[in-house]
């Protein structure tokens, strides 16, 4: 399927709902994606995983991006049986970045969802265990984040910079 | 499986004696583990109930590092370092990805010799997986022979570019220097040669009694698992998923060559298990021959480098590449806001998501059998980490 007939199918069955926010960018210069709202997210990704024609089953990736202001989270979707791939696209505030996590949808997520937890502090709600993975327990702050300054000291050693 | 309750037990003389869980730290420093990795085993006797990893010991900041480049150049030696065992499938993911960005189109000579680097690669990273799973095992004779003729293939590169491990030879456009004129003869040697060494390493490892009973039916992993959880690659290809990059979202010219996927097929145990991903890795070394002998056959004369500016500013916009690393789908993801900088890069490392599965794959398992079920998901911490 192309990324139109993806989104025209997520359309037919969502379009009813007002604030679902499914908005498509099928004209950006490299690749397509197409936006959702948070709240809905996790009945978008079930019916993305589990609906015959689509059969998204293989969440590629998953990655935070700071936009300043706001927080991006990008979605890399991919069918083995059907051989089309999509980008889900959802933007959380940066005052209370929080999105429903969607590890019961694709268990993969659940490591991609602690490092964008560790990286830009994005609170996914439901995850069953959302601890920092890269950085170790007792950091403080969220590296990947535009404005992150780097402590000077950690557990009360000069970090050397 | 047992309980994972406190019991007791009488002994024949009488004495009640009590049995818990305990927990065993597998790693950070532990030969088995390819790097530093720690694995906090619950254990109920010698049967694991439940496997926590600890990863991040070797995190470099890759992802921060891209942002405060000079230029999208200057990532390519960073990302060299993420999966140091195949720094040539590393680059090649890494300039698909920018060129998309960019939405240049590289000479058709560069694209060939890509493909042929990269799948030399795949075989001395494989060579490296199959090698170091005999170690985990008990058998320590296959590894020398792995080495043999991975130092072949370490040859070829250092030939070409002067680097052994971290090459810094594919260039966004192009290459960082043309093929010496000796390397095709070497190349077409190798393969010849290598052909046969598969042959004698099968007999060697491969079919081994002792090494079969240690890794058939050990750490099944099914399918419907397997793309849950983001497998990708030979564990993915192990469980019997048809499943290539490299012939399913074609990229480079990898199109223009024939070649077969190879799926576990549980010859002697089950589908999925540890000795299915190591014949899949087995296998891929001599489809990897295959395609470097058409790539030599169909190499183009010609140059080794587009016409692109000095200074690379792609326009804004965002990119999602994926590619087939010898551990499966290795993707970036790249953020351009329209300066000389990267915005944001994203590096989807396949053997993050292949380790995310061993606490699923390893519950009941002995403890014994943990080192093999590890050593087969064949991980790079450098990746795991980045």
């Amino acid at each position: 399927m192309t990324s139109q007939e993806i989104f025209d199918r997520l359309i037919a069955q969502f379009g009813a709902v007002s604030d679902a926010g499914i908005v498509s960018k099928l004209d950006a210069p490299v690749d397509p994606s197409i936006t959702v709202a948070p709240a809905h997210l996790k009945a978008i990704a079930f019916f993305l995983r589990d609906d015959e024609e689509l059969q998204f089953e293989h969440c590629s990736c998953l990655s935070g991006v700071d936009l300043k202001g706001k927080f991006a989270i990008i979605y890399q979707l991919a069918s083995l049986t059907k051989k089309h791939k999509i980008t889900i696209r959802v933007e959380v505030p940066a005052e209370n970045p929080s999105l429903p996590s969607v590890e019961s949808v694709w268990k993969t997520t659940n490591w991609h969802e602690r490092e964008a937890f560790d990286m830009f502090g994005i609170v996914f709600t439901g995850h069953p265990d959302l601890r920092r993975i890269l950085m170790p327990y007792d950091w403080e702050g969220h590296p990947l984040r535009k404005d992150y300054q780097v402590p000077e000291f950690y557990n009360g050693m000069r970090v050397p910079y | 499986m047992t309980e994972s309750t406190t019991t007791q037990t009488t002994t024949s003389s009488g004495r009640t004696l009590r049995t818990e869980e305990m927990i065993i730290n597998m790693g950070p420093q532990h030969p088995a583990t390819h790097g530093v990795l720690r694995l906090e085993l619950v254990v109920d006797g010698e049967i694991v109930q439940e496997v926590i990893p600890h990863i991040g010991y070797l995190h470099r900041c890759f992802e921060k590092h891209c942002e405060h480049m000079t230029n999208y150049q200057q990532v390519i030696p960073y990302v060299d370092r993420m999966d140091y065992c195949a720094a040539m499938n590393n680059e090649f993911a890494y300039v698909v990805a920018a060129e998309r960005l960019l939405k240049i189109e590289v000479p058709e000579r560069v694209q060939y010799i890509r493909v042929i680097m990269a799948e030399l690669n795949r075989i001395a990273s494989h060579l490296i997986a199959v090698g170091t799973y005999g170690i985990d095992i008990g058998a320590f004779t296959p590894f020398l022979y792995c080495f043999i003729d991975r130092e072949m293939i370490l040859d070829l590169f250092e030939m070409t570019c002067g680097a052994r491990l971290l090459y810094n030879y594919m260039w966004i456009g192009g290459l960082s220097h043309d093929l010496p004129p000796e390397f095709i003869p070497k190349a077409k040697e190798f393969c010849r040669y290598y052909k046969k060494r598969i042959e004698e390493f099968n007999n060697l490892l491969t079919f081994n009694e002792i090494f079969v009973k240690r890794t058939a039916s050990v750490g099944v992993l099914p399918k419907d698992v397997a793309t849950n959880y983001g497998c990708t690659g030979p564990m993915l290809r192990g469980s019997g998923v048809d499943w290539d990059l490299r012939r399913d979202d074609p990229y480079s010219v990898y199109n223009k060559i024939e070649w077969d996927v190879c799926v576990g097929k549980g010859e002697v145990g089950t589908v999925g298990d540890c000795w299915d991903r190591h014949i899949v890795r087995m296998r891929e070394m001599e489809q990897s021959l295959r395609i470097i002998e058409q790539a030599i056959a169909q190499l183009p004369e010609g140059n080794v480098q587009a016409a692109i500016p000095k200074r690379i500013r792609p326009n804004p916009g965002e990119v999602y590449a994926r590619t087939e690393s010898p551990r499966g789908e290795l993707g970036f993801y790249i953020v351009s806001d329209g300066t000389a900088t990267p915005y944001r890069v994203k590096g989807r490392a396949p053997a993050f998501s292949n380790l995310s599965v061993i606490g699923e794959i390893s519950r009941g398992a002995m403890i014994a059998d943990m080192i093999a079920i590890a050593g087969s998901t064949d991980i790079v911490l450098g990746e795991v980490d980045r």
